[in-house]
C-alpha cells in the first residue's frame, strides 16, 4: 500500500507525474496531533496494564496479573458475547433501513427532500440527550412504552440496539444515498429496455453497484459498536446484572467505578487490539483495500 | 516534583484513552499550594451555598488573617465527584481541602498517605471536639482515626408514607414486619403498589438489605465486612436479609417495573407522590426532592416513621443506615494547614448551623437541637435530628464504607438479586468471593 504513495522527495522516478502532491511536511501536525492523543495515551495505557494503579501514588508494577484476571474474568466472555451479538443485530438492523431508506432518498419523488433533512435530525442530536430521552419514554409508569424494559435482558438489549439505531440510521442513510446517486442513469435507462422491473434492477443494479458503499458503512458500524458507551452507560448500567455490559462499560467501571486503573488499561489495550484486528479483517475480507471499481468493465 | 508529573502524565495518559479523549484530565484550576489561596473541592449541588457562605465569612476572618490563607471554593457539579476528585488528587493541582462521605471513600488516600490525621486536632479544640455528635464524628472515622470535619447536613434512611392513603385504606406506619407486610396485602388488594423504588440505580436497593442486615443481625454484622474480614458475607443474617428482598420482590411489594425507575430522574418520587405507590424507603433527602417536586404532596400528605422491627431480629429499631453526613478532609500536601483547620473550625459555628437549617438540613453539630424550630418543617427536622441523636448505632451506606473496588462488584450483586439473576444463596457466596 505505502509503495504507491509517493513521499514527494525530489530526484525520485515518477517525480513528473505526481509532481502536484504534497510533501510529506504537511502531514506533520497531523501526525503529531495523533501521536501526541493517540498513540501516546495507548502506549501509556499498555504500559499501566502491567501494573496495579489505583490513581494515587506511583502505579506499582504488577506483571501479568491484570491480563490473567482478564482472560480469566467471566465477564470478559460475556462482554465479548453481548459485544458480538449487539454488533450483528444492529448491523442487520440499521444496514437493512438506511440501504432501503438511502436508495429512496436518491431518487427524485415530491417531498423527498423535506422527508430526508426530517430523517437526519437524530444524528444531530447528542448520544446523551437521546439516550436520556428515550429512558423516559420507556419509563414502565409514565412512558409510552409500559412494562419493565430495563428489567429483563432481551428488553434491555432491543432497547440498546434501536436507541442506536434510531442515532445512526440517518448516517448511513446519506452514505447510502450517495452512493446510490453515483449509480450512472444508463445502467437503469438500458435494464428498463431490457424488461427488467424495479425490483430487478434494484437487485441487478442498485445492490451490486453499492458494495463499496455497505463496506465503508459496515465498517463503521461495526468498529463503532466496540466503542459503543453512553448508550449503555445511561439507559442500562451494564445490567440487568452484567447482561449488557459491553466492554467499554467494563472498561469504564473498571476505570472510574473501582478505581483499578491497570486492569481497566488491560480491558482498554485488549479493546485496542481486537477493533484493530477487526477493521483490518474486515478490510481484506471484503476486498476494500484493493480499492476495485464497481465500474468494472462498463 | 518530578514523580509527580510523572505520575500527572500517567494518569493523564490513561484517562485520555480509557474515556476516549472527553474528560477527566484534572480539574486544572486548582492552584494546589501556591501562594496563600487554598483550594476546597466541593460537590457543586444546591446546598453548595452554605459552603459559599463559610468560605466568604472565613476569608473576612481574623482567623484567616492570622493562619495567613484564604480558601477558594471550587464546585464539582454532578455525580462523576468522586471520579474527578479521584483524577485531581493524583495530579499536581490536587485541592487542599475536599468534601467526602468518610469511610471507604477517603481509604485510598489515607492509604497513599495524602490526609492529615485530625484526631488529635479536633481532641485538643474545645471547638471541634464538643462542637459535634460523636456518633457522626466515628462514623466517618478510619480504623478509630478522624479524618474528616462533618460540614453537611444529616442524611439518614427512612420510611416515607402517603398519609392520605394509609388513611384511606385505615392502615397505620408499620412498626413490625408482621404490620408491614399485613400492609402490603391490603394495598395490593387494591391495586397499589406498596413500596415505589428506583430500581435503575440500584443504591435505592441497596437501602433495603442494610435496614434488613441490621434488623435481622445487629449492626455488628456489616461492622465485621467494613472492617474488611469478607467472611462476614456469610452471617446468617445477609442469607435471611437477600431472602427476605425475594419475598418482597415475588408478592411485588415494588411494582411493576423498577429495574426501570429511577431515583436521580426523580422517576421513583413521582410514583410515590402520585399515589402509585404508598411507601418510599428513602434517604431524609427525599423531602426536599418531593418539596421541590410535588410540593402539595409534600407539605399535605408526606409521612415519614423509622424502618419497621423484624420479628425475631438482633437489630434495634432506633439503629440508623445512611449517609451520617459529609466531611471535609486535609490534603497532607496542602501548603497552609493552619489555615485549612482554622477554616475546618467555621463548620462547627452557629452561623453555619443557622444556614444549614435555612437550607432544609438539620446539621450534625451538637448545638443543632435548638435551633430546629426556625427549619422549614420544624416537625420533621425534630423527628430527623432525634432518630440520629438516639441512634445506638449508625451504619454508613455500605457503597461508601467499603472500598470503590469491593462497593462495585458488591452493586451489581445486589442488582442481580433484585432482577432475580440470582438466588439469595447464590447472592451471598458471591458476595463472599469479593475481595
Amino acid at each position: 500500500m505505502s509503495s504507491t504513495v509517493s513521499t514527494g522527495t525530489k530526484g525520485r522516478p515518477g517525480q513528473g507525474v505526481r509532481a502536484g502532491r504534497p510533501h510529506a511536511a504537511w502531514a506533520l501536525p497531523g501526525v503529531l496531533f495523533f501521536a501526541f492523543f493517540a498513540i501516546a495515551p495507548m502506549a501509556l495505557a499498555f504500559y499501566l496494564s502491567f501494573t496495579s494503579w489505583n490513581g494515587l501514588g506511583d502505579p506499582e508494577p504488577a506483571g501479568l496479573a491484570n491480563w490473567r484476571k482478564l482472560f480469566n474474568d467471566p465477564r470478559l466472555t460475556q462482554s465479548i458475547t453481548v459485544t458480538v451479538l449487539l454488533t450483528v443485530v444492529s448491523w442487520t438492523f440499521q444496514t437493512v433501513i438506511s440501504l432501503l431508506l438511502g436508495v429512496w432518498a436518491a431518487g427524485r419523488q415530491r417531498n423527498r427532500a423535506v422527508l430526508s433533512a426530517i430523517f437526519f435530525t437524530p444524528f444531530l442530536l447528542s448520544s446523551t440527550a437521546i439516550a436520556l430521552l428515550f429512558y423516559s419514554l420507556l419509563d414502565p409508569n409514565f412512558g409510552i412504552i409500559r412494562g419493565d424494559t430495563f428489567g429483563s435482558t432481551s428488553g434491555a438489549f432491543l432497547a440498546i440496539v434501536f436507541v442506536g439505531g434510531w442515532q445512526f440510521i440517518p448516517f448511513h442513510t446519506l452514505i447510502y444515498q450517495g452512493g446510490a446517486r453515483q449509480i450512472p442513469e444508463v445502467l437503469y435507462q438500458a435494464a428498463a429496455i431490457d424488461g427488467a422491473g424495479r425490483y430487478r434492477q434494484f437487485f441487478s443494479i442498485t445492490l451490486p453497484q453499492l458494495r463499496n458503499t455497505a463496506t465503508t458503512s459496515s465498517v463503521l458500524m461495526i468498529v463503532g459498536s466496540l466503542t459503543y458507551f453512553e448508550t449503555v452507560l445511561i439507559l442500562t448500567q451494564g445490567g440487568p446484572g452484567t447482561d449488557t455490559a459491553i466492554l467499554p462499560y467494563l472498561m469504564y467501571e473498571a476505570g472510574f467505578k473501582s478505581y483499578d486503573f491497570g486492569y481497566a488499561s488491560a480491558i482498554a489495550s485488549f479493546l485496542v487490539v481486537a477493533a484493530t484486528a477487526l477493521s483490518l479483517l474486515l478490510v481484506r475480507l471484503t476486498g476494500f483495500g484493493a480499492m476495485r471499481s464497481t465500474r468494472e468493465g462498463m | 516534583m518530578e514523580s509527580y508529573s510523572r505520575r500527572w502524565f500517567l494518569g493523564a495518559g490513561a484517562t485520555t484513552l480509557i474515556t476516549a479523549g472527553l474528560t477527566a484530565c484534572g480539574s486544572g484550576s486548582g492552584s494546589g499550594g501556591s501562594g496563600d489561596t487554598l483550594t476546597a473541592m466541593v460537590y457543586g449541588d444546591d446546598a453548595v451555598k452554605v459552603q459559599s457562605a463559610a468560605v466568604k465569612r472565613f476569608n473576612a476572618s481574623a482567623a484567616a488573617k492570622k493562619a495567613k490563607g484564604r480558601i477558594q471554593l471550587e464546585k464539582v457539579p454532578g455525580s462523576d465527584y468522586p471520579a474527578k476528585l479521584r483524577t485531581a488528587m493524583g495530579s499536581p493541582h490536587a485541592p487542599d481541602v475536599f468534601f467526602n462521605w468518610g469511610g471507604g471513600s477517603i481509604k485510598a488516600y489515607k492509604d497513599a498517605g495524602q490526609l492529615v490525621d485530625l484526631t488529635d486536632t479536633i481532641g485538643s479544640d474545645p471547638v471541634l471536639k464538643s462542637g459535634f455528635l460523636p456518633s457522626v464524628l466515628a462514623a466517618g472515622a478510619l480504623g478509630g482515626r478522624n479524618y474528616g470535619v462533618p460540614m453537611r447536613g444529616m442524611q439518614p434512611v427512612m420510611l416515607f408514607y402517603n398519609k392520605a392513603m394509609f388513611a384511606e385504606h385505615k392502615l397505620q406506619p408499620p412498626t413490625t414486619w408482621d404490620q408491614l407486610l399485613d400492609n402490603n396485602a391490603k394495598l395490593k388488594k387494591a391495586g397499589i403498589a406498596p413500596f415505589a423504588l428506583g430500581g435503575a440505580d440500584v443504591w435505592p436497593e441497596l437501602m433495603w438489605l442494610e435496614y434488613l442486615v441490621d434488623r435481622i443481625g445487629g449492626p455488628q454484622v456489616f461492622e465485621k465486612i467494613k472492617n474488611g474480614d469478607s467472611s462476614g458475607w456469610g452471617d446468617p443474617a445477609v442469607l435471611k436479609a437477600a431472602q427476605t428482598v425475594k419475598q418482597l420482590i415475588d408478592d411485588g411489594a415494588f411494582g411493576q417495573g423498577f429495574s426501570s425507575v429511577a431515583y436521580t430522574n426523580k422517576g421513583a418520587p413521582a410514583v410515590f407522590a402520585k399515589g402509585k405507590a404508598a411507601m418510599h424507603l428513602m434517604g431524609s433527602w427525599e423531602y426536599s426532592t418531593q418539596l421541590g417536586e410535588f410540593p402539595d404532596f409534600a407539605k399535605k400528605n408526606l409521612g415519614w416513621c423509622p424502618f419497621p422491627k423484624f420479628d425475631g431480629g438482633a437489630g434495634d429499631i432506633r439503629n440508623v443506615v445512611g449517609n451520617p453526613t459529609n466531611y471535609w478532609s486535609v490534603n497532607n500536601r496542602t501548603s497552609n494547614k493552619d489555615a485549612a483547620i482554622a477554616f475546618l473550625k467555621e463548620c462547627a459555628s452557629e452561623q453555619y448551623a443557622k444556614d444549614l437549617i435555612a437550607n432544609g438540613d438539620i446539621p450534625t453539630t451538637s448545638n443543632a437541637a435548638k435551633l430546629l424550630d426556625a427549619a422549614p418543617n420544624p416537625e420533621f427536622a425534630r423527628f430527623q435530628y432525634e432518630m440520629v441523636q438516639q441512634a445506638p448505632a449508625f451504619t454508613l451506606s455500605w457503597d461508601q464504607a467499603v472500598d470503590p473496588n469491593i462497593s462495585t462488584p458488591m452493586l451489581t450483586e445486589i442488582n442481580k438479586l433484585f432482577v432475580g439473576k440470582s438466588s439469595p444463596s447464590q447472592f451471598v457466596s458471591a458476595l463472599q468471593g469479593l475481595k
